[in-house]
């Protein structure tokens, strides 16, 4: 009798390439996010590559020409070429947005995780702190500080700086709670019962096991941040020099730029701005998601 | 609710108000501006007073304002003013008290923020709760998709587009003001529908601006009470769809939002400020903008405090009514 041979069924794990693209086809916020803010970060390094930095200060162009060839995005009142104030707008606004949300998140995890693990008094103080400023709005308190420092000496940094100064809160009630909830699992308690010190658990138990909330707010740190300084441009308290988006809004409506028929210096900017807001909120959405499955159900 | 959980929250109140007023009286001063003296800086620019004459000027300016007294001892005073509902005396409007000026702008910051802070809860409530009904038709659940992206751009940029679009465009709407140029404004009809017609735009981006983080938060509120027994339970018993939603569903799905609300105060008290600016509206924005391009640090410190107290008030009195709402709750 003859055998017959069945074709043995291989079992193959698709790569990981395969998988990061299934997954990214089910979270439609993240991709369509990642997409958008793939696209910006084209646009500012093809554009770094191709302008004359120079053109995006005042008088470097002939004032208020509709966009054109030579100025696809036309100029402004001050002559500035619009098309190299938006690339160097948006390289400068992905400096504040990355070196804020950098420093915030780096602080709100040394704070969450020494308060939430050693307690006692410092837990109070911050656990405290961060009740008493809850209902203070944070903008009106960073025009405070921003209003006092003299504005001829604003750089983009001191904008980073501001911006970190109180929006650490965050991360670090975030980080607390979840560090509070991870200590007392069981993972951790044999890790103790091993002789394993507070060091080891830190970073060899609990961190590794945050990664993906420290992940997800790092972005929304991002997004508060680059959310602050484009709300404090906009008022007028930006460093005035610089073609930060929020700041060629402030200087459009300062001309009555609408009133005066140049349609496209305002318009530019906050087309740019809802692509990188909207982008990242998309992006925390889906990361969310990917940090905390329960999230899901909601979809 | 006990009379001591009410104290408790008073005052936690007094304690916000302190820490509010402590840092806009420190922060100033750790700068190295002096507002006076840049203020007569900036006199004696355009008219001609000697440098002697200005170091006589500033010396004697400072001992009224007291800038010249120990740290201590302004602080103490400040508070003492601010006890008092004393906010300083404006340094580009003088003599007018900062006070007046916030009172002067303080109804139309209301009127615009009261609409639309209303509108935008109701009607984003309304829509994320439908988004997350199984029973509502396909169309009406994917209305909810937008929102994802609209909650994150802030009220002005809505205001900067649809400025362009229907004010510059279509010429539908005003492009900002809150009249039109050359009217003076009385107690008549067309005065009032020339104020509206100016006031549709911004009211239109604070509310779709504001509403994006309602649908969202509301629709997985939703998503979580739909499992609950009793609306199961409900359900077995043959209630009507509508009723179910209504009663069953919304009332316990709104309960958390109310909290919400309460925390969403100070942005949008934010997102007003920076709306005002876009829209070239009167109210407390506008004088806080005058002030900020004006460097009159008065004006600036004084409405800070000012919306920061409001906020904070406001965010006690949801708490001490919620118990009222939600009756599983009593301190």
């Amino acid at each position: 009798m003859a055998t017959i041979a069945f074709p043995q069924p291989e079992v193959r794990q698709p790569s990981r390439a395969t998988l990061v693209l299934r997954y990214l086809r089910r979270n439609k916020s993240l991709s369509v996010g990642l997409l958008i803010l793939l696209f910006l970060v084209a646009f500012t390094v093809i554009g770094l590559l191709t302008i004359n930095p120079k053109e995006a200060y005042p008088l470097a162009v002939r004032a208020k020409q509709p966009p054109s060839v030579t100025y696809p995005f036309g100029t402004d009142f001050f002559g500035r070429n619009l098309y190299a104030a938006m690339v160097i707008g948006m390289w400068q606004t992905a400096l504040i947005g990355v070196l804020a949300g950098g420093l915030g998140t780096l602080i709100g995890v040394v704070l969450g995780f020494t308060s939430a693990y050693f307690g006692g008094i410092l837990d109070a103080t911050v656990k405290g702190i961060c009740q008493i400023l809850t209902p203070i709005p944070i903008f009106l308190i960073q025009v405070v500080i921003a209003g006092s420092i003299d504005r001829r000496s604003v750089t983009i940094y001191t904008m980073a700086l501001i911006v970190v100064l109180l929006a650490w809160m965050g991360p670090t009630l975030v980080i607390r709670s979840q560090v509070l909830s991870m200590k007392e699992r069981q993972f951790v308690s044999v890790a103790k019962l091993s002789g394993v010190g507070d060091m080891g658990i830190i970073f060899g138990e609990i961190l590794p096991n945050l990664l993906p909330f420290i992940a997800a707010s790092f972005v929304t740190q991002v997004f508060v941040s680059v959310y602050a300084s484009f709300y404090l441009a906009v008022v007028g308290l930006g460093p005035l020099r610089e073609p930060l988006l929020g700041n060629i809004i402030w200087g459009a409506q300062l001309q009555g730029a609408f009133f005066n028929g140049w349609w496209w210096w305002p318009i530019t900017p906050a087309v740019a701005m809802v692509l990188i807001l909207g982008s990242l909120a998309l992006v925390n959405m889906g990361l969310d998601e990917l940090a905390n499955p329960r999230v899901r159900r909601s979809e | 609710m006990s009379i001591k959980k009410v104290l408790q929250r008073l005052g936690f109140l007094l304690l916000v108000i302190w820490a509010a007023s402590t840092i806009t009286f420190f922060i100033p001063r750790l700068s190295s501006r002096n507002p006076i003296r840049e203020r007569f800086a900036e006199l004696a620019r355009t008219g001609g007073f000697s440098p002697a004459d200005l170091e006589i000027i500033i010396a004697a300016y400072s001992a009224k304002f007291g800038i010249d007294r120990p740290l201590l001892e302004q602080y103490a005073s400040y508070m003492g003013s601010i006890a008092r509902f004393d906010l300083g005396i404006s340094l580009h409007k003088y003599p007018k008290t900062v006070w007046e000026l916030i009172m002067e702008a303080l109804p139309w910051t209301i009127g615009l923020l009261l609409v639309t802070t209303i509108l935008s809860f109701v009607i984003g409530n309304l829509l994320g709760a439908v988004a997350a009904w199984p029973r509502s038709p396909g169309w009406l659940r994917a209305f909810a998709t937008p929102f994802v992206l609209l909650q994150g751009v802030p009220p002005v940029l809505l205001g900067v587009l649809l400025l362009f679009f229907i004010g510059f465009r279509l010429k539908l709407l005003p492009l900002g003001g809150a009249y039109s140029i050359g009217r003076v404004p009385q107690w008549d009809w067309p005065s009032f529908l020339d104020l509206l017609k100016h006031q549709i735009l911004p009211a239109v981006s604070l509310i779709f601006g504001s509403m994006g983080a309602w649908v969202l938060s509301m629709r997985g509120m939703g998503v979580t009470i739909q499992g609950e027994d009793y609306v199961n339970f409900a359900e077995h018993k043959g209630l009507s769809g509508y009723t179910i939603f209504k009663d069953y569903y919304l009332r316990n799905a709104l309960l958390p939002q109310v909290t919400g609300f309460a925390l969403a105060l100070g942005t949008v008290f934010t997102s007003a400020i920076v709306a005002e600016q876009i829209f070239s509206l009167p109210g407390v924005g506008s004088v806080l903008n005058d002030a900020i391009r004006a460097n009159d640090f008065m004006v600036i410190y004084g409405i800070v405090l000012f919306i920061t107290i409001t906020v904070a008030s406001l965010m006690v009195l949801v708490e001490l009514i919620y118990p009222l709402l939600d009756p599983r709750i009593r301190h």
